[in-house]
């Protein structure tokens, strides 16, 4: 049996050794700040052109964090490069033959990848928040009112997850290409279209993106979004649900097919 | 010692490689070979659990790939070069499969050093020739100084000192007492380099020998006769009780004669020669005839229409000529 600590030492390597890592890192954090930003600073200058609805359920938490739309796609290419590449090099072999036992080889990519993907995804969170809320004026909120810590801590782990839900479905597609084509347009359009229109609206909030972001909303319906049948913990237990899923999927397609 | 029972691979409804059951023994360079699509290559990722075999198994010294610990001590492989990320640097790359396997830093440096690779280390591979990405391959292979060691056509791509270069490394390997274990589609390659040699057609074993048993039992030596009296020749060598055997191109084969014996022959029958030589058939040629059944890829022949696997007829191969026929023996 191939030691773990070996492996996740191996994995890290490869993770720090490649330059996608590091302007997919870098994209991430700095699209979704910079977006968050301007539309906090937009929001500060328009506000009170906004619906009644809107005011009542200003949410300024979730405001800051509007930058995630952009910044997760940096987040699943980050994913699905970490994977994916192993198949369009060919190094999947390599590794393969290194370390036979499906599961310890994937499983520890997956965790190194996963940790760094939420450590950034913590940084870019806390950082959108604060930077967010200095531009929003006198409707900004603190890190210290009820259930505001929660929304920021939960927008690094949802930034994390994203990051983990794609290396899965990479896995499972084996193929870079394919697995972006797939997942961008599907979290920039699809999910994104189908959560406006209703109707559609009451399958799409249990996306998995739709379903995680709940954790970022601190007002309940913030800005007038109606009410969903699950609460900020339910709907990142429906994230982790289809991280989980997307993980499984990935394991048994390596583990029966050729390499 | 490398074990395989029955291995067999279907991949739908085609048989890649059927029941194949062979050893490769330590200290000696075996020679897998065979014609392309032959299933070399889908052996040797089942030897290496990359495939799933359809049935039967592979014990590398007794046991099942997934069962070594730290695999590539034991075993090191070159399957395709450039099985490698072309962003990361040939240093990196091994890298990180030397961590995996625990395998200390410095004998990356060493083995890109054997390889002659150092000067490029800090390079990214993607900028690597074939022949740079085969030595980059070569010495991943070398990385956990493995008993074992598998080749897949190793010269593949290498200029002709890299060619020499391969080829006495496997020999050095083989010395120290490991399991040397080739493949190729050349013949010729193989008689340089292997002892022992397996040899398998449509995922068939075909044979499994020594190099020597091969080329004893496979290299014919024959007299070539050519005279403008081709007739009178041929009765005459027939009635000195000679097997003679008339060939397309005009020219008579006779086996089991020497020059001497027939040059008298002619003379003592006023018989003019044009042509009086001793021939050798190549291992190459014996090769071909082996597994001329089971070629899966046909070339068809320059005429335009004819049939692949040539009828009698057809005119004998030339060396390097594009088709795999079967030489034209016996009367």
């Amino acid at each position: 049996m191939a030691s773990v600590p070996a492996v996740l030492q191996s994995e890290w390597t490869k993770i720090r050794t490649v330059s996608s890592t590091r302007w997919t890192l870098i994209s991430a954090l700095a699209v979704t700040v910079a977006m968050g930003a301007a539309l906090c600073a937009l929001m500060n200058a328009t506000f009170d052109d906004l619906p009644d609805a809107e005011r009542l359920t200003f949410d300024p938490t979730l405001i800051s964090f509007s930058g995630m739309v952009l910044g997760q796609l940096a987040m699943v290419v980050f994913g699905v490069l970490v994977v994916g590449t192993e198949y369009s090099s060919g190094m999947i072999r390599t590794s393969l033959a290194a370390v036979p036992q499906r599961g310890t080889f994937i499983f520890s990519k997956i965790a190194v990848a996963g940790l760094l993907a939420l450590a950034v995804g913590m940084a870019t969170s806390f950082l959108t928040f604060f930077i967010g809320q200095a531009l929003l004026g006198e409707h900004r909120t603190t890190i210290g009112e009820e259930n505001v810590l929660r929304a920021v801590v939960g927008g690094g782990i949802y930034m994390g997850l994203i990051a983990v839900f794609s290396m899965g479905v990479a896995t499972m597609l084996r193929s870079s290409m394919l697995s972006l084509g797939i997942l961008m347009p599907f979290f920039f359009l699809v999910s994104q279209i189908l959560s406006a229109v209703p109707g559609a609206k009451d399958v799409a909030r249990y996306f998995p993106d739709q379903a995680g972001a709940k954790i970022m909303q601190v007002v309940p319906n913030a800005m007038n979004s109606g009410e969903s049948p699950y609460g900020p913990w339910g709907g990142l237990g429906i994230m982790l649900l289809w991280v989980a899923a997307a993980l499984l999927g990935g394991f048994l397609v390596l583990r029966k097919r050729d390499a | 010692m490398i074990e395989l029972e029955g291995l067999t691979k279907h991949f739908g409804s085609k048989v890649a490689v059927d029941h194949l059951s062979f050893k490769v023994r330590p200290g000696v360079v075996t020679g897998f070979l065979g014609p392309n699509g032959a299933g070399k290559s889908t052996t040797m990722r089942m030897m290496l659990d990359l495939d799933n075999p359809t049935s039967g198994t592979v014990r590398i010294d007794g046991r099942h790939y997934r069962e070594l610990e730290e695999p590539l001590k034991y075993i090191g492989a070159l399957l395709d070069a450039k099985a490698m990320h072309g962003g990361r640097s040939a240093y990196n790359n091994l890298l990180c499969l030397a961590q995996a396997n625990r395998i200390p830093r410095s004998r990356v440096a060493e083995v890109l050093d054997v390889v002659g690779l150092t000067p490029v280390a800090r390079k990214k591979s993607k900028g690597f020739s074939m022949g740079m990405g085969q030595r980059l391959g070569i010495a991943s292979a070398l990385l956990g100084d493995p008993e074992i060691l598998m080749f897949d056509e190793p010269v593949n791509g290498l200029d002709p000192e890299g060619i020499h270069w391969i080829r006495n490394l496997m020999k050095a390997l083989a010395q120290e007492g490991r399991t040397i274990f080739v493949s190729s589609h050349l013949m010729s390659e193989m008689a340089l380099t292997a002892d022992h040699l397996i040899v398998i057609g449509q995922g068939k074993l075909l044979a499994d020998t020594s190099m020597a048993d091969f080329i004893q039992q496979n290299s014919r030596s024959y007299v070539r006769l050519r005279s403008p009296q081709q007739e009178e020749l041929r009765d005459a060598v027939h009635r000195a009780g000679m097997t003679v055997v008339e060939t397309d191109n005009g020219t008579l084969e006779v086996d089991g004669a020497s020059t001497e014996q027939l040059g008298e022959l002619a003379a003592e029958h006023r018989i003019v020669l044009h042509e009086l030589s001793a021939q050798r058939a190549s291992l190459e040629e014996a090769f071909m005839q082996m597994t001329a059944g089971s070629v899966e890829y046909h070339a068809h022949s320059t005429g335009a229409g004819a049939p692949p696997p040539p009828g009698p007829e057809a005119p004998p191969s030339g060396h390097g000529a594009p088709q795999w026929a079967p030489r034209k023996e016996g009367a």
